[in-house]
């Protein structure tokens, strides 16, 4: 194998390789390989760095410069000046906005000073399509030392003894579920890693499969061993090629180094891995859902008990964890139990993975230690609320969540908290909203996912919900009543209720939510009959104030269809009965001549 | 709707496909993700071949492929148009950049223009929420689209100008 020196990682998670990072790493090659540094320098393909805002990323290594807004145009650059002269590319560093100062180092950076990674800790870092680079930082080492040293329940209480609660929404304790699987008889036992990411907006578990795929694997295997299972599967989004493609690639090379099949590293430990497709079903993020749907079936939840860890997979004990959890394992087991305890909060150990986003500066993927506060979060790691605006709510646990005001900046994340507020972890989506986003527009937004997604067998889940969705729509209009609010609740708590599963269960927390926290809003909406977002379009209608337009026809020739018309430097008018709100003139005028009324 | 007859290829096609996977009830989701990777869609006539390969209801089948959104059984435009409506596209504008493709292409959602060149539909989160709001025309990602910029990227895949340089 070739002696590298230098190492060019490029970022190719699914974010940057939509700006055409695969382009970039082309480039890059043929680059070096004009100055005949093919074999000195090695560009490498990794997965996401999580600060997917400024896309795509180049790091260098090891003098850890990390370039932004990379373009392929770019690459010719980064090799001439940065690799051949060892001159840094400047207008490619990272320019901090607070001071305006390149910053080379990524170690210096708001965005990563206050993160602490374990379940991305090989994101960015190795190549996700090379075995060795993972057994390199430590991979399969977890799995060599519980078959070496371990008895099943000693892993288990291992990882009971650590804390770890489930990434995947629940925050159920991941050593108790194990041990309960483990004490169940069966000829058969399987693994089920639930990478089917439903939430919109969270992408954590796909960049985990894109960035590090061997993680899952190795902790799939020690979950096998513990339970006494043989056969593991990984549920995963057929809308997740590269993901599903990096995961094949990682299989086949652990089969190849016998770290997965028959008597792994010389144990009688035999452990094999399929991969099942979901066809895109946010229900089926519920156990028993996506083991009937795993099964060729409809993805519809069943009734607890018999739990999965009793009766799952084809009848047979299944313990189903999420990726983001499997991913903690390892570490957990290399690093001790009390490392990973010592992090966090008193009932809520370890990190978790936000993906932050929205109207924020920094959209990325992050991950911190449980017990930060939303401030830091959104202020020091996200780099504030977009142009400037005022910070309105955050958004945590997608459609089953709800939002959290600036009253809550200060209080730790961790699952107790957030559910004391009104919220829930979920499975770590973090969006962040500004003054201009209308609180009742985001519950009904939720709710028509909500309608979309449910399975429909619960009557309170599948009419309720459209009922909810009907009256915030008939809010959105302007021609909501008081009697409406009251009934949004009463249905609400019906519905939260009488609901079989957690997605009918957890349906109705975004407008009960925005109900706590913004009933002003809800007023304007029905007392006043106005927005005060300025986002529901049948309570706006946009002006052209007179004395202010100066006849730049700026609004005129942006127009899609046509609705403004005067005379060039005379006064413009907007036709009312064409104009379909789009907001472009708004957005256009440079006189702040166009008003929302 | 009208009957469509299958090709005997066509039919051959999907029996080969069962037989893949052992003909197996609890592989039709499989077999549903390889045969639609294949044609395109799954019509009722295609679904009928697989319930009897697979020894199963047609119903059973017609359950499971309208229950999950990946699966359609109506034919997709030339170009299929995504439009995110994951909630970081949706907050960063991704409902008004929808409603101009709606309004370009006078076609609702999970429809296609009636010369077969587009078809509309949305999808929940690609991941790439730092390049919100986001569009996927085929497989190639449009980031950061404004309304504004929807009539540009309907032209690229209008005849004649195929060859429009890409962003």
């Amino acid at each position: 194998m070739a002696e590298f020196n230098t190492h060019i990682l490029v970022c190719g998670g699914t974010g940057c390789k939509a700006s055409q990072s695969d382009l970039l790493k082309a480039n890059l090659k043929n680059r070096l390989a004009d100055h005949g540094l093919q074999n000195e320098v090695q560009v490498l393909q990794t997965g996401c760095f999580g600060f997917c805002e400024k896309g795509p990323i180049v790091k260098i290594q090891p003098d850890n410069t990390f370039y932004v807004s990379v373009e392929p145009k770019d690459a010719i650059e980064i090799v001439d000046e940065h690799i051949l002269k060892g001159r840094k590319v400047e207008h490619l560093l990272f320019k901090d906005p607070k001071n305006d100062k390149r910053v080379d180092d990524s170690k210096q950076m708001d965005f990563y000073k206050k993160q602490v990674r374990i379940a991305l800790r090989n994101c960015g870092f190795i190549n996700p399509e090379n075995i060795d680079e993972y057994i390199g930082n430590d991979g399969y080492a977890a799995l060599g030392t519980c078959l070496e040293n371990y008895k099943p329940t000693e892993v288990i209480d291992l990882i009971k003894k650590s804390g770890l609660r489930g990434r995947g929404g629940g925050g159920f304790p991941t050593g108790l579920k194990w041990e309960i699987t483990n004490k169940v008889e069966a000829d058969q036992k399987y693994v089920v890693c639930n990478a089917d990411e439903g939430d919109p907006g969270a992408f954590m578990d796909r960049s985990i499969l894109e960035g590090d795929p061997h993680s899952v694997i190795e902790a799939m295997a020690i979950c096998g061993y513990c339970i006494g299972a043989s056969k593991g599967l990984v549920y995963i989004r057929a809308e997740y090629p590269l993901a599903i493609k990096r995961l094949k690639v990682a299989l086949e090379q652990a089969a190849e180094y016998g770290l997965l099949g028959k008597n792994i590293l010389g144990s009688d430990f035999n452990f094999e891995i399929e991969i099942r497709y979901g066809a895109g079903a946010f229900v089926c993020g519920e156990e028993t859902a996506l083991i009937h749907s795993m099964e060729g079936l409809r993805g519809e939840p069943t009734f607890k008990p018999p739990f999965p860890s009793e009766s799952g997979y084809m009848g047979k004990p299944t313990n189903v964890n999420n990726v983001e959890t499997f991913a903690n394992i390892p570490p957990i087991i290399n690093k001790g139990a009390d490392w990973f305890a010592s992090i966090g909060t008193e009932k809520s150990k370890g990190t978790k993975v936000f993906a932050l986003a929205g109207k924020i500066n920094n959209v990325g993927l992050i991950e911190v230690p449980m017990g930060i506060t939303l401030r830091e979060v959104i202020y020091d790691i996200g780099g504030g609320i977009k142009d400037g605006k005022e910070f309105k709510a955050v958004q945590t646990g997608g459609p089953s969540g709800g939002c959290l005001t600036k009253d809550f900046l200060d209080t730790p994340i961790d699952y107790d908290n957030l559910l004391a507020a009104g919220s829930m972890m979920g499975s770590g989506g973090m969006i962040v909203m500004d003054e201009d986003d209308c609180m009742v527009s985001i519950a009904k937004f939720y709710l028509e996912f909500t309608l979309d997604e449910s399975c429909g067998k619960c009557t309170p889940c599948r009419i309720g919900n459209k009922r909810l969705y009907e009256i915030l729509d008939k809010i959105s209009q302007g021609k909501g009543t008081n009697e409406d609010l009251d009934k949004l609740r009463l249905l609400s708590q019906v519905i939260k209720d009488s609901s079989l599963c957690g997605l009918g269960q957890t349906s109705p927390n975004p407008v009960l939510s925005t109900l706590d926290h913004f009933m002003d809003e809800y007023v304007a909406h029905v007392d006043h009959h106005k927005c005060p977002a300025g986002q529901c379009k049948a309570l706006l209608s946009y002006h052209i104030d007179e004395e202010k337009c100066t006849g730049c026809t700026l609004c005129f020739r942006n127009c899609p269809v046509g609705a403004i018309s005067g005379e060039k430097r005379g006064p413009h008018y907007i036709d009312q009965s064409l104009c379909i709100k789009c907001g472009i003139c708004l957005e256009k005028c440079k006189f702040d001549a166009v008003k929302i009324a | 709707m009208t009957k469509i007859k299958l090709a005997e290829k066509t039919i051959e096609l999907i029996k080969s496909v069962c037989t893949q996977f052992g003909n197996k009830e609890s592989e039709l989701i499989n077999v549903l993700h390889q045969i639609q990777s294949k044609l395109g869609y799954l019509p009722a006539e295609v679904q009928e071949v697989i319930a009897a390969e697979l020894n199963m209801s047609v119903a059973k089948v017609y359950g499971v492929v309208t229950f999950y959104s990946f699966f359609t059984m109506l034919p997709q435009g030339e170009h299929p148009i995504s439009i995110c409506m994951g909630t970081a596209c949706y907050v960063r504008g991704g409902e008004k950049v929808l409603h101009e493709f709606k309004r370009h292409l006078g076609i609702e959602v999970g429809q296609t223009t009636a010369d077969g060149k587009f078809s509309l539909s949305c999808l929940r989160c690609v991941g790439a929420c730092g390049l919100a709001p986001v569009v996927l025309v085929g497989e190639k990602v449009y980031g950061r689209v404004s309304p504004q910029q929807v009539s540009k990227i309907i032209a690229e895949y209008q005849e004649g100008c195929v060859n429009v340089q890409t962003a």
